[in-house]
C-alpha cells in the first residue's frame, strides 16, 4: 500500500490534526498504525478509565500533548458524590517514569492533588501548557510548584476549579526568569495575590495575549497591568469598582483606548455600574463577552454595553438582561453564534427575568447562531417551532426551563412538538439537552431526525421505556447519554446492549432500573464497566436484584475494572 | 426504521394528545398522575411500604422525617391568601437534600426492598407554584403537582387546604415511596407569596462552581454555608432536654421574629412532652401558644454561637450582621443561659 517511504507518509499525517481523523488514518493498515502512532503528538481521551496510563505511553511514544476528562458530566450539578474517582495521580506518575516529554495537559472534572502538580511540574523540562477545568483537589501551593518550577510555561489556565486557596504567594513564585507567559487566568482563585509581583510579571512577559484575573485585583492594578500589556487579547477583569470621578479612573479610560487588540472580555466579579462606559471603546471589537459572573450589572447596564458591540459571536450573560435585552442582543449582534443565558437566581419563581420571548427575537435577529444554553422560566411550542424555522445550524441546542416539568404555559401541553421540530430542522445538531414537560412522543421525534445526534442530557422526562429505545435505535451516532429521574427501566436498558459498545457513556440516576438488570448487562458484556454508586448508610452490596437502582454509570473500557474506587460504588 | 414508523402508527394517536387525558386521579382537583408502571390507579401501584392514613394528612409515615406538628398553624402567614401552603406546609424544609450526605432520606427509602421502590405512580408537576399561572385559569395539571421521583429530595409534608384552588400543591395519599419535593416557603412574604422553587438536586442543571460564585458575589458573603444549596445557610439547633436537633435555614427569615416562631413550632412538641403525634388544631393552638410563652416568657431564651466561639444572646445585632457571624442556635433554658447577660 505504501507508494512513499515512511517519512513521506509521516509529513502528509501532520496535516491531519484532527483526532478522529487520526483515529480513522490508524485503521487503515498496520504500515499507517504504526506511523501514525509514532508521529502522534496530541491524544484525547474522553474517560481516564477507558484506558490505563500505561497502555498511552506505550502506543504513542511521542506523546506531548494529553487531554482527559474523569467524573461523568452530572458531577457538575452534585450528582455525583465525593470521591467518586477521577484521579489524575497515575497519569502524572506513569507518565513520569516514562520518557514522555509532555508538554500539555488539559484535564476536566478530575482529582488533582498538589504533589500531581508538584511531581509534574518537576518531570518535564519541556512543560508548556497547563489547563485545569471544573477540577478539584488542589490548592495554590500546587500552583505554586507549577509557576516556580516549569521554566518554559506558557499557559495556566485555571477555569472553575475548587481551589483552597492558601492566600498568596504562588504569584510570587514565579521566577524573575520566566518570560515565556502567554495565557494566565486565575479567576477561580479566592484569595489575595500579590499585586506586585503580578505587575512585574505581567511587565516581564511580551507574549502575553490572555490574562483573567480573580476578584481581588482592584481597578488601579488593572490599570497598571493594561498599560503594561496593552497587546492582550483576553482580558478578565477581576473587581472594576471605583469613583468614576477619580484620577485612576481616568487614568483607566484612557490606557483602555490603546487595548485594541482585545477581542475577548470576561470577569466583571465585582462591578460598579457607573465605570462601565470606560469599556465601551473596546466593545466595538469584541467577538467574545462572557458577563455571566457579573451579577452587579442590571438589565438596563447590559443592555448598554451590548449595543456597542456589533461584532460579537459569542455572547454570556445573564437572564436579568431580560428579553427586551435580548431584544436588543438580536438586533445589534448579527454575528451572534453562540449565547448562554444563565439564571441569576435559580431558586427564585418570583421575576421571570427570560421567557420564550427573548430566545424568539435571538432567533429572528441572529441567523448565524449555533450553539446555545439557555436557562428560562417557560417555554411555549410555537416558540421552539418559530426558533427552528428561523435557525437550522444548532450544532448544541441546550434548554433549560427552571421548573423541569414545566408544561406549554398557554396550550397547557407537553413541549413535544417544540423541540420536535427542533430536531427535525437542524439536521447538524450534536448536542440537546431537554427540559419542560415532555411525554415518548419527543424522543420518537429525537431518534427519527437527530441522526447526527452526539450527547443527550434528558431530566425528568418520557412516559416508558419507549422513550429510551427510540433514542437508542434512532441515534446512530449518540457517544454519551445521560438520563434523570426518568421512568425508563430494564427494558430499554437491555434491549440492544451492543449499543453500549459504541457509546462512551451511559449515566442513569433515580429510573427504573432494577439490580438484575444491571448485573445482567455487566455479565454480557465485559468490555462495559458497570458501575452502581450507592449512598445509602447499608453498604452491603448483597442487594436484592428487584431493587430499583439509585445511580448507574456505565462506560466502555478496554482495561476492566477500575482498582481506585470508593466503598460506595459497586462494580458488577 | 419500521419498527419506529409501526410504532409511531400505533401510538400516534394515543401518544400525541396528552397523556394526562388518560389517568385524571378522581379527586377532582385537575390533578394528573403519572403511572410509570403501566397500573392505572394510583393507589395500586404503591408497594413502598408507606401506609396511607387516611383522615391524616401526612404522607410519609416515617416519623423520623416529619418536619413537625401536623395541622399546626402559622400565626404570621396569610393563610387566605396564601395559596400555596396549607397551615400544615408551613414548616420550612429542614431536610434539603444533600447530594451525598443525605443519609436520612436515602437510607429509608432505600430500606424499602420492592421493585417498585419508584413506583412511579409519580405525580409530575410543578415544584411551585407562581402567582402568575393563578391568572391562567385552567392552569396545566402539572402546575399542581408536585414530582415524586425517589430519591434524594427532601421530605416536606405536601399537605394542602382541602378547599383550596386547584392550584394547591395536591398530597397524594398514597404515593409511592412518599418523596416529595421540598417546597420552601419564604415565610415573611406579602399577599403575593413568591414560592421558592423546591430544591431538587441537581436542579436546575448549573454548575456548583457558578452557582456558590455567583452567591458570593450578590450576597456578599464569605461564609457560605452552602453545602446544601446555594443561598442557603443551614444551621443547626439544639434544645436543652430535645433528644435530637433540629436544622434551619436562616436565610428563609428576615427577622428575629420570623425565627422565632419557625423554632417555636419546630420545638414545641419537646417543650410539651408530646411528640407531636396527630394533633388536632385546638390543640396545637393551645400548644403553640403555651411554648411562645414559654420562649417568649421566662423559661427558655434563644443564643447563638458567633465565629469566634462564643455563646451570645440571640436580639442584639441587626439582622443581617446576625446570619453573617451564627454557626448554631441553641434553646437554653433560661437558668442556665445567666451568664449571657440581658
Amino acid at each position: 500500500m505504501n507508494y512513499f517511504p515512511d517519512e513521506v507518509v509521516e509529513h502528509v499525517f501532520d496535516f491531519i490534526t484532527s483526532h478522529k481523523d487520526r483515529n480513522s488514518v490508524s485503521l487503515v493498515c498496520k504500515s499507517w498504525y504504526k506511523i501514525e502512532r509514532y508521529s502522534r503528538q496530541r491524544v484525547f481521551i474522553g474517560n481516564c478509565y477507558s484506558i490505563t496510563p500505561q497502555r498511552l505511553i506505550a502506543r504513542f511514544p511521542g506523546l506531548k500533548s494529553l487531554t482527559l476528562k474523569g467524573k461523568p458530566h452530572f458531577a457538575d450539578f452534585n450528582l455525583v458524590p465525593h470521591d467518586w474517582g477521577g484521579f489524575v495521580d497515575p497519569w502524572i506518575k506513569a507518565l513520569a517514569k516514562s520518557r514522555i516529554g509532555l508538554e500539555e495537559l488539559r484535564l476536566k472534572r478530575m482529582v488533582v492533588s498538589d504533589d500531581s502538580l508538584e511531581l509534574l511540574s518537576k518531570s518535564f523540562p519541556n512543560f508548556k501548557s497547563l489547563v485545569l477545568v471544573s477540577c478539584e483537589g488542589f490548592t495554590t501551593d500546587g500552583v505554586a510548584a507549577i509557576a516556580a518550577n516549569c521554566r518554559f510555561l506558557r499557559e495556566l489556565d485555571l477555569q472553575e476549579n475548587e481551589v483552597e486557596d492558601h492566600r498568596g504567594h504562588w504569584l510570587s513564585c514565579f521566577p524573575e526568569s520566566c518570560t515565556s507567559l502567554v495565557s494566565l487566568n486565575f479567576a477561580c482563585l479566592k484569595g489575595e495575590i500579590n499585586l506586585a509581583s503580578l505587575e512585574r510579571l505581567v511587565a516581564r512577559s511580551p507574549n502575553l495575549k490572555s490574562l483573567r484575573l480573580n476578584r481581588v485585583v482592584p481597578l488601579n492594578t488593572l490599570q497598571n497591568l493594561l498599560m503594561r500589556a496593552p497587546q492582550l487579547v483576553d482580558l478578565g477583569i477581576g473587581s472594576y469598582v471605583d469613583d468614576p470621578s477619580s484620577e485612576v479612573f481616568s487614568k483607566l479610560k484612557a490606557v483602555i483606548q490603546l487595548c485594541n487588540s482585545i477581542r475577548s472580555l470576561s470577569g466583571f466579579l465585582e462591578v460598579a455600574p457607573c465605570c462601565m462606559s470606560a469599556i465601551y471603546p473596546i466593545c466595538e471589537n469584541l467577538t467574545f463577552l462572557n458577563l455571566s459572573y457579573a451579577p452587579g450589572l442590571q438589565g438596563n447596564d447590559l443592555t448598554k454595553l451590548v449595543q456597542h458591540c456589533r461584532k460579537l459571536q459569542r455572547l454570556w450573560i445573564l437572564d436579568c438582561i431580560g428579553d427586551k435585552g435580548l431584544g436588543v442582543v438580536a438586533s445589534t449582534c448579527k454575528e451572534l453564534q453562540e449565547l448562554r443565558v444563565f439564571p441569576s437566581d435559580p431558586f427564585d419563581a418570583g421575576n421571570a427575568a427570560v421567557t420564550e420571548e427573548g430566545l424568539v427575537l435571538i432567533s429572528a435577529g441572529c441567523p448565524k447562531l449555533n450553539s446555545l444554553l439557555y436557562f428560562c422560566h417557560q417555554m411555549t411550542n410555537a416558540a421552539l417551532i418559530t426558533v427552528a424555522k428561523n435557525c437550522t445550524n444548532f450544532i448544541r441546542f441546550r434548554l433549560c426551563i427552571l421548573d423541569p416539568v414545566k408544561a406549554d404555559p398557554v396550550t397547557n401541553q407537553p413541549l413535544d412538538e417544540g423541540f420536535g421540530a427542533i430536531v427535525r430542522s437542524n439536521k447538524s445538531l450534536k448536542r440537546l439537552s431537554l427540559s419542560g414537560l415532555l411525554t415518548d412522543q419527543v424522543f420518537l421525534y429525537i431518534g427519527m431526525y437527530a441522526k447526527k445526534l452526539e450527547m443527550l442530557s434528558i431530566a425528568f422526562a418520557g412516559d416508558s421505556n419507549k422513550g429510551m429505545l427510540y433514542v437508542l435505535n434512532g441515534c446512530k451516532k449518540l457517544r454519551k447519554l445521560e438520563i434523570r429521574d426518568c421512568p425508563f427501566g430494564d427494558v430499554a436498558l437491555l434491549e440492544d446492549m451492543g449499543k453500549y459498545e459504541t457509546m462512551r457513556s451511559l449515566w442513569m440516576s433515580s429510573c427504573e432500573v432494577t439490580h438484575g438488570a444491571c448485573k445482567t448487562l455487566a455479565k454480557k458484556m465485559p468490555s462495559l464497566n458497570v458501575e452502581i454508586i450507592n449512598e445509602s448508610e447499608q453498604l452491603e452490596f448483597s442487594l436484592d436484584d428487584r431493587l430499583l437502582v439509585d445511580k448507574m454509570y456505565l462506560y466502555r473500557t478496554l482495561v476492566g475494572h477500575r482498582k481506585d474506587k470508593p466503598e460506595y460504588v459497586l462494580l458488577l | 426504521m419500521s419498527p419506529l414508523l409501526l410504532g409511531v402508527e400505533e401510538e400516534g394517536q394515543s401518544r400525541v394528545s396528552s397523556p394526562s387525558v388518560e389517568c385524571i386521579s378522581q379527586n377532582g382537583l385537575g390533578i394528573r398522575e403519572w403511572n410509570y408502571l403501566g397500573l392505572s390507579d394510583f393507589c395500586s401501584v404503591d408497594s413502598s411500604g408507606v401506609p396511607d392514613d387516611n383522615g391524616n394528612n401526612l404522607n410519609l409515615k416515617a416519623t423520623e422525617l416529619r418536619l413537625g406538628l401536623p395541622g399546626s398553624q402559622s400565626p404570621e402567614r396569610e393563610t387566605e391568601h396564601c395559596f400555596l401552603n396549607s397551615g400544615k406546609l408551613d414548616e420550612k424544609t429542614l431536610f434539603p437534600l444533600l447530594p451525598s450526605k443525605d443519609g436520612i432520606c436515602s437510607s429509608s427509602q432505600k430500606s424499602v426492598v420492592t421493585g417498585n421502590k419508584r413506583g412511579f405512580s409519580e405525580v409530575k408537576g410543578t415544584i411551585y407554584t407562581e402567582k402568575k399561572w393563578m391568572g391562567h385559569g385552567a392552569v396545566p395539571d402539572s402546575q399542581s403537582l408536585q414530582p415524586v421521583s425517589h430519591g434524594k429530595y427532601s421530605v416536606a409534608q405536601a399537605s394542602v387546604k382541602k378547599d383550596g384552588p386547584a392550584n394547591l400543591i395536591q398530597e397524594q395519599p398514597c404515593t409511592s415511596n412518599g418523596t416529595k419535593v421540598n417546597r420552601t416557603d419564604i415565610s415573611n412574604n406579602s399577599s403575593a407569596p413568591t414560592a421558592n422553587r423546591a430544591q431538587v438536586v441537581g436542579w436546575p442543571p448549573i454548575r456548583s462552581f457558578r452557582t456558590k460564585t455567583l452567591t458570593t458575589s450578590s450576597k456578599n458573603n464569605d461564609e457560605v454555608d452552602g453545602k446544601p444549596g446555594p443561598g442557603t445557610l443551614f444551621v443547626k439547633v439544639s434544645m436543652d432536654g430535645a433528644p435530637y436537633l433540629r436544622k434551619v435555614d436562616l436565610r428563609m427569615y428576615s427577622t428575629y421574629q420570623e425565627l422565632s416562631s419557625a423554632l417555636e413550632k419546630m420545638f414545641s412538641c419537646f417543650t410539651l412532652g408530646q411528640c407531636g403525634a396527630h394533633g388536632t388544631p385546638g390543640k396545637e393552638s393551645l400548644s403553640e401558644s403555651k411554648l411562645k410563652d414559654l420562649l417568649h416568657g421566662s423559661e427558655y431564651v434563644l443564643t447563638y454561637e458567633d465565629k469566634d466561639g462564643d455563646w451570645m444572646l440571640v436580639g442584639d445585632v441587626p439582622w443581617e450582621m446576625f446570619i453573617e457571624t451564627c454557626r448554631r442556635l441553641k434553646i437554653m433554658k433560661s437558668a442556665d443561659a445567666i451568664g449571657l447577660g440581658k
